[in-house]
This record gives C-alpha cells, structure tokens and sequence, in this order.
C-alpha cells in the first residue's frame, strides 16, 4: 500500500508546474524541463521516476478526447448496490475494457441513491446500453437502482493546475 | 464535436501512448522505435493530434490526492433557464478541473481540485452561496481502476 501523501519538495512541483501544458515536444524533452526549473535533464528524470513510483504521478501519456474520436455517447453508469459487495464487484467492474473509471462514492439518501459509479463510453446510445446491460449481469441481484447519466455538453475541460510554489 | 478523421499510424500511437511513455534521454526517438516510425514523424504526429483536438493532453498525469490535495465530484441541479448563469459561476473558479452538462436533474457535473483537502469545503460553499444551490458532493471512497484502455 502506497502512503496517502506522499513527500515531494519545490522542485518536484516545479517540475509538475512545468509539465502541466504538456511535456516539451523537442527532442530531448526532459532537458527542456530542466531548462526551466533549473536542473540537469538527468535530475529531472530521476525525480520524475522517483514520483511515477510514489504514485504522485499516475503515468506519462496521451489523454485523448472521447468525443473527437467518434465516441459521442458518454454514460454516467450509477448503481446503488449492497454495501457489503461493493469493494469485490467495484474490481470486477473496474476490469471491464469498456469502463474508463469506477468508484465507490457516497450516497446521500433522499436525493442520491447510487453508491458505485463506472464511466462507459460508447459509439452511440445503443453501444451504451448494451455495456450497462453487461455491468448489470456481473452485480446480479446485488443492484437494488441504477442509471445512465448521459453527458450533454463538455462545459470546461482544463485539468487540474498545481501551482508552481 | 466533429470527428476527426485518423490513420493507422496515429491509432497505434494514441494506443501506445495511452499506457505510457519512456523517461530517458530522447523518449520520443525509443517511442518511435517501437511504433516503427521516426522520431521527428512522431513528435509532429502528437503536435497534429493535440492541435485537432484529438487529444487533449500529452504528458505527466498527477494524481493532486498525492500532493496532499483535495478532489472531489460534485453535482447541482439547474433550472434550465438558470443553466449558462450557473455555469458561468462555477467555471470562474479555477479549482475546477472539468464541467459537463448531463441528462439528469443533477444536471451539471463538475470535479473540484484543490491545493489542500480543506480548501474543498471552501470552494462548495462558495459555489452554494454564489448560485444559491445545494451542491451533491460525492467524493471517491474507493477506487477501482483507473486506466485509459481505450482503443482506437
């Protein structure tokens, strides 16, 4: 088990700061961090390696855009299911190649009910649907409501910004 | 949105790449390797695909809770009328990480990243005293999985 928090100084952030519009598209991309925090390429790859293990940073990657890629339907799958069963079919959920994240989160009864939420994105409404029906099969009569929660329009999209300091 | 039209060659880079990418010296130039393309193809490929907006970010990805800070989901339920009002209120701030307009009476979904845990509390009641709606605050308890597997 990874700690919570893990520890990082200013020149960790100052690398995150750095690398939040994106990693440098130059040849030597790391150099060009260290350019602007003021290390070594090197350095700046050790601590980068340093925080992908620590979990500070999830992984170095493409985060493509669902919509442009013709994957135009976008369910908000939520259930409301037996607490006890939760963390052991979360993982069976999660697993599915067709659901991009899954959490447990709160309920806050009256006006929340569901308790699991798992992102599917599909081609259509249809393809939606039918990966729902899938979940459905695997949580069997643990599932006492669920919904899909279609999203409409992308009203910001920024990510998350970390101040440099 | 429309969509974007791709090649085989920028579907197996976005695929690739998904799941991540070399620290080394000159990672474009082992990532092309691989893909079997050039360093210099590669590196304008990524630069075609995030200015179509194919891909709305290319690289380090941080978890905030890691750093200490606060993240959460949260949800109002909008008067249609009342919608771009709303919207705007809750985008100002720049906590706010991502917003979509959904088909539900919680009708706006939004996730609120913060420097501190604390500051989350701060931030919904902000929004509550601004738009003079009752936030849903349903942060994450436990997390499944959490991966980009999608292929292209």
């Amino acid at each position: 088990m990874k700690a919570d928090v893990s520890n990082i100084d200013a020149l960790d952030r100052a690398i995150i700061a750095a690398t939040q519009g994106g990693l440098p598209l130059k040849l030597r991309p790391y150099d060009a961090v260290g350019d602007v925090v003021g290390l070594s390429g090197n350095e700046v790859q050790a601590r980068i390696l340093v925080m992908l293990d620590s979990g500070v940073m999830r992984r170095i990657g493409v985060v493509p855009n669902h919509y442009k890629l013709g994957f135009n339907a976008n369910g908000m799958t939520v259930w409301d299911i037996n607490d006890e069963h939760i963390s052991e079919l979360g993982q069976k959920v999660g697993a599915l190649e067709f659901v991009s994240h899954c959490y447990h989160r709160p309920r806050h009864i009256p006006h929340w009910p569901y308790n699991m939420f798992a992102m599917v994105h599909g081609k259509t409404r249809e393809e939606v649907k039918s990966h729902a029906k899938e979940i459905s099969a695997i949580l069997g009569n643990n599932v006492n409501a669920s919904d899909i929660i279609y999203s409409k329009r992308i009203l910001k999209k920024t990510g998350l910004r970390i101040a440099a300091q | 949105m429309n969509e974007v039209i791709l090649d085989d060659q920028d579907r197996s880079i976005i695929n690739a790449l998904q799941g991540g990418f070399p620290v080394c010296d000159r990672p474009y130039l082992e990532a092309a390797s691989r893909l079997g393309i050039s360093e210099d193809e590669l590196i304008s490929r990524i630069e075609t695909l995030l200015k179509s907006g194919v891909l709305s970010r290319f690289g380090p990805l941080v978890n905030a809770e890691r750093m200490g800070g606060g993240l959460t989901l949260a949800a109002l339920s909008v008067a249609e009328d009342d919608f771009e009002r709303v919207a705007e209120l809750v985008n100002a701030h720049p906590e706010i990480a991502h917003n979509y307009e959904r088909e539900h009476e919680y009708n706006m979904w939004f996730v609120i990243a913060t420097e501190t845990k604390q500051e989350i509390s701060t931030i919904i009641n902000a929004i509550e005293a601004e738009t003079g709606l009752s936030v849903l605050n349903v942060p994450k308890m436990e997390e499944f999985f959490i991966g980009l597997k999608l292929e292209v």
